[in-house]
Formats: structure tokens, sequence, C-alpha cells
């Protein structure tokens, strides 16, 4: 392996251009490391977001040699010897540099019906769930999310109709359709069965593939066409 | 749900279901094909054999609504997905295309039927 690390960082907004600088290769290091490298010695005008640095926040994803990925987790070692590529998260608008504005991924969420609604009465007595309830392990598979826009930069649905909810708020949907202290699950399915929403996906699992926390969006959505179809059935006849 | 939401789904719904009827319709046909020209028959001798069949008439009738289903969610879809087309006017689209499909696929069956 070469001494030096070649990464070409995106620079500007949505109108922009790569910019090249030489790293110093050191061991077990971090593409986010490479990137706080570059801000710290070689350029501190260099916009990027990063917080835990230890995959626990999800706020570090970036497009790492065309892939989107979480970059603290990232080693450079494992992604061969050849110039690294670092760009923002596709999908989403550019801000500066490395940042890209995160809001319309979370205006998703509320939209998909994120949001717990109690259905006790305040001061009531602590719910039981059963940890091995079917409801239970549904929501336990998908609970893990970071939010890390992963998988709705990977996801080509989102690229081709920007009005879909995308694998990530789905996913939290279906965690919240399987929490039976909820209450809100007529207006829920409503949210996320409408044409933007969960019949749209194609099931071809880049979402999957590319989940840092190997979470498996694709099927909390065949969850939610399915609870919606039980749904339709049962209101429609 | 909505109305939106309900309408959606059951399309999604009929898309599956279409789907799964049109792969043992095909199966069907392919293997009915396979077996006809087997001894290189004319279309006079298939015509001979097809004439007042109903078990005919009904699977091809099948065959057509199953069709006439699954074409059009699929072309909305692609209508969406490609060129951001969307609303009330691309439904009205894709029921047109459903008739189109039933109208002209069962007049299809009903010559070889009657
Ligand atoms: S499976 Fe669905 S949500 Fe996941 S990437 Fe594909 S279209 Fe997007
Ligand atoms: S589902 Fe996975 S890739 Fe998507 S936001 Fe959550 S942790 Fe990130
Ligand atoms: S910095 Fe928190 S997940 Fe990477």
């Amino acid at each position: 392996m070469s001494a030096t690390i070649e990464a070409r960082i995106w620079r500007g907004g949505a109108a922009g251009k790569f910019e090249t600088f030489s790293v110093p290769r050191r061991e077990s290091q971090t593409v986010l490391d490479v990137v706080t490298f570059i801000q710290r010695k070689l350029d501190p005008t260099l916009s990027y977001r990063f917080a835990c640095r230890v995959g626990m926040c999800g706020s570090c994803a970036m497009t790492v040699n065309g892939r989107p990925r979480w970059t603290c987790r990232t080693h450079v070692a494992r992604l061969g010897d050849g110039p690294l590529t670092v760009e923002p998260l596709a999908n989403l608008p550019r801000i500066k540099d490395l940042a890209v504005d995160m809001a319309p991924f979370f205006d998703k969420w509320a939209k998909a019906g994120g949001k717990f609604v109690p259905s006790a009465a305040e001061g009531a007595d602590f719910a039981r769930v059963e940890p091995e309830s079917e409801a239970r392990r549904q929501a336990d598979a998908g609970i893990e999310c970071i939010g890390c826009a992963v998988c709705y930069s990977a996801c080509d649905l989102v690229s081709w109709n920007p009005d879909y909810l995308g694998p990530a708020a789905l996913n939290r949907a279906w965690t919240l359709v399987n929490d039976v202290r909820d209450g809100g699950q007529e207006a829920r399915l409503s949210a996320v069965a409408g044409d933007a929403g969960c019949h749209a996906c194609h099931s071809q699992q880049s979402c999957r593939e590319h989940c840092p926390k190997s979470l498996n969006p694709t099927a909390s959505i065949a969850g939610l066409k399915r609870a919606s179809l039980r749904a339709a059935w049962k209101g429609g006849a | 749900m909505n109305f939106r939401a309900r309408a959606e789904t059951i399309a999604w719904g009929a898309q599956r279901a279409s789907a799964a009827v049109l792969g043992v319709c095909v199966l069907v046909h392919l293997a009915t094909i396979l077996y006809a020209v087997r001894g290189g028959l004319t279309a006079a001798e298939i015509l001979g054999r097809t004439r007042g069949s109903a078990a005919l008439a009904l699977f091809y009738g099948l065959f057509v609504v199953a069709v006439s289903i699954h074409a059009p969610l699929g072309l909305r879809t692609i209508a969406r997905e490609t060129f951001g087309w969307r609303g009330g006017a691309l439904d009205l689209a894709a029921a047109a295309v459903a008739v189109f499909l039933v109208w002209f696929g069962w007049r299809a069956v009903g010559g070889l039927f009657g």
C-alpha cells in the first residue's frame, strides 16, 4: 500500500467540483479520519458532519467511492489501494462540500406517521409487551435504525419520485405498526399506503444491501403492504 | 384508511393477484402451443379444435382479464417513475388501457371460439 492516500473530495454545493488532497496513510484509518485530517491540517473551510465517531449517531454518512456509507466505521484499507472519492449523500440537497440538508429525509418520517401516538391515558400503568410476541419481534427487527439516510441515498425509487417516503421512514412506521401501545394505526396506514408509499417499493433490497446496521427495510415495507391490504380488505367489505 | 390509500392498496393487491394468475396462464398457454404444433397443425386444423370449446373460451377469457388488470397497473407505475405523471388523468389513462385490452382480447377469444 502507498504511504499516502489520494483523496478526491467534493467541494461546493449542487454546482461544484472535486478537489484532490494527499493524506498520510495510517493504521485503522477510517474515511472520517481522512476527512477530518483534511479539515484540521490542509483546508479548514471543508464542511462535513459527524458526532459520535462510533456508529451510533448516524450523522457521518457520505458517498464513498460511489456507495453510500457510514464514514466513521468504514476503514480506508478495506477500500483498496486506489484513489478515495468522497461526495455528499445522493437524493438529498447539497448544502456545502460533504454536508447535505437532511430535512426532506426527516420530514418524511413525520409524513409516514413516524410519531408514537399513546393509546393509554396519562398515569396508566406500564403496558406489558411479551418479548417473544410476534409484534415485539417484528418491531425489534427494525428498531436499531440510526437515521443515517444511507438507505435513502441508495434507493433508486427516491431519485425517480422525490415524494417517495423511502426505506427508513417506512421502516420506522412498521416498528410503530407493531407497537401494541400505539393508538394511531389507522392514520398511519393511510399515510404509508398512498401513491408515494409502501406499494411503490420495488423490493429489490438496495436499502438492505447498504444499511450499515444490517436492517432490512424491504421486509418492513413488505409488512406494511400486508398490513394495509388487511386493513383495506376489512374496511372495504 | 382514507380513500387514496385504500385505492393504492387494492391496486397493489390486484397486481399481485393478476401476476399469480398470469404465471399459471402463460405456462398452460406455452404447453398447449408446444403440444398443438407437434404434428405441424395448420390454422384451419387449430380453428377446428378451438371452435365451440367452452374450456378454451373460459381459459383465454380469464387470461385476457388477468392481462387487462396487470398491464395497465404496470404501465401506470412506469409513467409515474419515468415521466413523473401522477393524479386522476393517469388513472383514467390506465383505465382506458384496461378497457382496450379487455375489448380486443375478448374479441380475439371470440374469434377462436365462435
Ligand atoms: S427495496 Fe424499496 S425501499 Fe429499498 S431500495 Fe428498493 S425501492 Fe427503495
Ligand atoms: S435503515 Fe439502516 S441505512 Fe436506513 S437510516 Fe436506518 S440505519 Fe441508516
Ligand atoms: S459519527 Fe456517529 S455514526 Fe458515524
